[in-house]
């Protein structure tokens, strides 16, 4: 007999679940539950894209990219960032990745020696925290204030930074709170890190996804350029979560090194999605503007109910969540997401899942209809007036 | 109000209720009841179409697109003869176009002898028209934004995912 307790490595074994996984468990036996849980947009993904796919599988475009992706891709990335955040990059500092979610594991795997603190301002996307120690690194954690509209500030990140700081991990606009940073916190960060020996993870994936304010990215203030690696991806601001492409840019010695452990681990991202995402960068900005107009009327729309029924809920400026205050409900948000689900079908996703600073706060995604969130929004009021008696 | 924003839930939905536009948008009733009003007077509203896939009826129907060469009128233009063509019941959409004949008119008709009488007895006549060309709808695919017959996917996302 095998023992695999002591087989399987013990990084491994401590790296902390996702803390969606036991909700989703518990959302998985109720399949008629209206959803609202979802980190994916709803709409299909523009046919233009689609079709570059197909047209390339005629082509018969089905061998393996260059590691680093297709250079015309690599380079339609530096038109892109130009183009949207007057940011300068040469091609070959680009790499495309299997989604944004591996370029985060090449930057940590890149940097991280054992005992390397990365700062992790929460809540936050759920895999920071466990690549951070499967590479040997140490999380420290900010807790970002809902008076802060959640926004991690100058001032908290000097007070967490040590000798052993290697990194700090900045994903705005947020998952899940929807959080942005405005220009002016942008500037305190980077007069914070611009003489310091720390790398900025810049998880921009929700780039795309802005309402009133126009996503700035930190590697444009000056001085952060050399600190920066920049993450982006064609999931949310695309539509297009399944085609599994995201790219990373950032100094060359870096980019170098992350390309040598894709190489390795990876190979190289799926070509047809590499081929539709070069049509995606070039033609799509009217695809990007109607998606994004039709989030923000949700957007409103979510803000105003869950306030008028008793929920606080600040105003989020991107990404397509809101994140209401549960507390006066007097549950826990574990406890309300459970009992939500179970008295009225309802399922969205506790705080806490995201982190510490998550609690006493519940994740609700408008990546849906308006006809499918009024019906939920309706049962939420109804939870709410039930559990006041 | 946001005037764009009812235009944008409208053209999505046109049977939305003036109900749900207000929740939708947070304004009382009587405020989108007037701002729907103020948007059909200005003609910026024209209309509230239902598409209809006449073909899985047992009805008779058939459509035909019929380019029209036509000569301007002084001081008119082409608005008169337009005017004129519009008028007609069974024209459903009329365009001056670029290209090689001055308008394309759309007719909804019962049978083909309808359209041939419609081309012949009634559209052909009209001064200022030199000639037309008749083309009939052999299937349609597509209306007004709409795909004809073809399934829109399920959302079959996870119900929960990070």
């Amino acid at each position: 007999m095998i023992n695999y307790d002591d087989i399987i490595s013990q990084k491994a074994k401590e790296m902390r679940p996702s803390g969606i996984r036991k909700f989703f468990d518990l959302v998985a036996e109720m399949p008629e539950c209206i959803s609202l849980g979802v980190g994916e947009p709803d709409f299909e993904t523009p046919w233009d894209i689609r079709d570059a796919a197909i047209h390339s599988l005629e082509k018969g475009k089905t061998k393996y990219t260059a590691n680093a992706g297709l250079k015309e891709l690599r380079i339609e990335i530096t038109n892109w960032l130009k183009r949207k955040y007057d940011l300068d990059y040469e091609y070959n500092q680009v790499m495309v990745s299997v989604g944004g979610s591996e370029a985060i594991d090449l930057a940590l795997r890149a940097l991280l020696e054992e005992g390397d603190e990365v700062i992790i301002p929460e809540p936050c996307y759920v895999s920071y925290d466990p690549i951070t120690t499967l590479t040997g690194g140490v999380p420290v954690y900010i807790e970002t204030k809902e008076e802060n509209d959640f926004r991690v500030t100058a001032q908290e990140i000097a007070e967490v930074i040590s000798d052993k700081t290697k990194a700090i991990v900045l994903s705005y606009p947020n998952n899940p709170t929807g959080a942005v940073l405005r220009h002016e916190d942008l500037q305190e960060i980077s007069n914070l890190l611009k003489d310091k020996n720390i790398i900025v993870i810049s998880d921009e994936i929700y780039s795309e996804l802005t309402y009133g304010i126009k996503h700035e990215s930190i590697a444009g203030f000056e001085g952060m350029k050399d600190k920066t690696i920049l993450i982006n991806g064609f999931s949310k601001s695309f539509s297009m979560t399944g085609w599994r492409l995201g790219y990373a840019v950032g100094p060359q010695e870096i980019i170098d090194i992350m390309i040598k452990i894709h190489q390795s681990c990876i190979m190289a991202a799926p070509t047809t999605s590499q081929y539709a995402a070069i049509v995606a960068l070039k033609d799509c900005d009217d695809d990007i503007e109607y998606m994004r107009k039709q989030y923000n009327l949700r957007r409103e729309y979510c803000v105003r109910k869950l306030n008028e029924m008793g929920l606080h809920t600040f105003e989020p400026r991107g990404a397509f969540y809101v994140f209401p205050n549960i507390t006066s409900s007097n549950m826990s948000s574990d406890e309300f997401a459970e009992a939500l689900l179970n008295e009225k079908h309802v399922a969205i996703v506790p705080g806490s899942a995201f982190g510490k600073s998550g609690e006493g706060f519940c994740r609700i995604s408008y990546a849906y209809s308006l006809e499918h969130l009024r019906e939920a929004m309706k049962r939420i009021k109804e939870f709410l007036e039930e559990n006041r008696r | 109000m946001d005037d764009m924003k009812v235009l944008d839930l409208l053209a999505n939905d046109p049977r939305a209720s003036i109900t749900d536009l207000a929740d939708i948008l947070g304004e009382s009733e009587e405020d989108v009841k007037n701002s729907i009003s103020e948007l059909e007077k200005n003609k910026i509203i024209c209309g509230y179409h239902t598409v209809i896939n006449w073909d899985k009826t047992n009805s008779d129907h058939i459509d035909a697109m019929i380019g029209v060469s036509a000569k301007p009128e002084r001081g008119a233009g082409y608005d008169k003869i337009a005017e004129r063509i519009a008028r007609f019941p069974e024209v459903s959409s009329l365009s001056l176009m670029s290209g090689t004949s001055e308008f394309m008119v759309s007719i909804n008709a019962k049978t083909m002898r309808e359209v041939a009488d419609f081309v012949g007895e009634k559209l052909a006549p009209i001064d200022g028209v030199i000639s037309t060309v008749t083309m009939f709808v052999l299937k349609k695919y597509k209306v007004n934004g709409v795909l004809i017959d073809i399934e829109k996917e399920k959302d079959d996302r996870q119900l929960i995912s990070a």
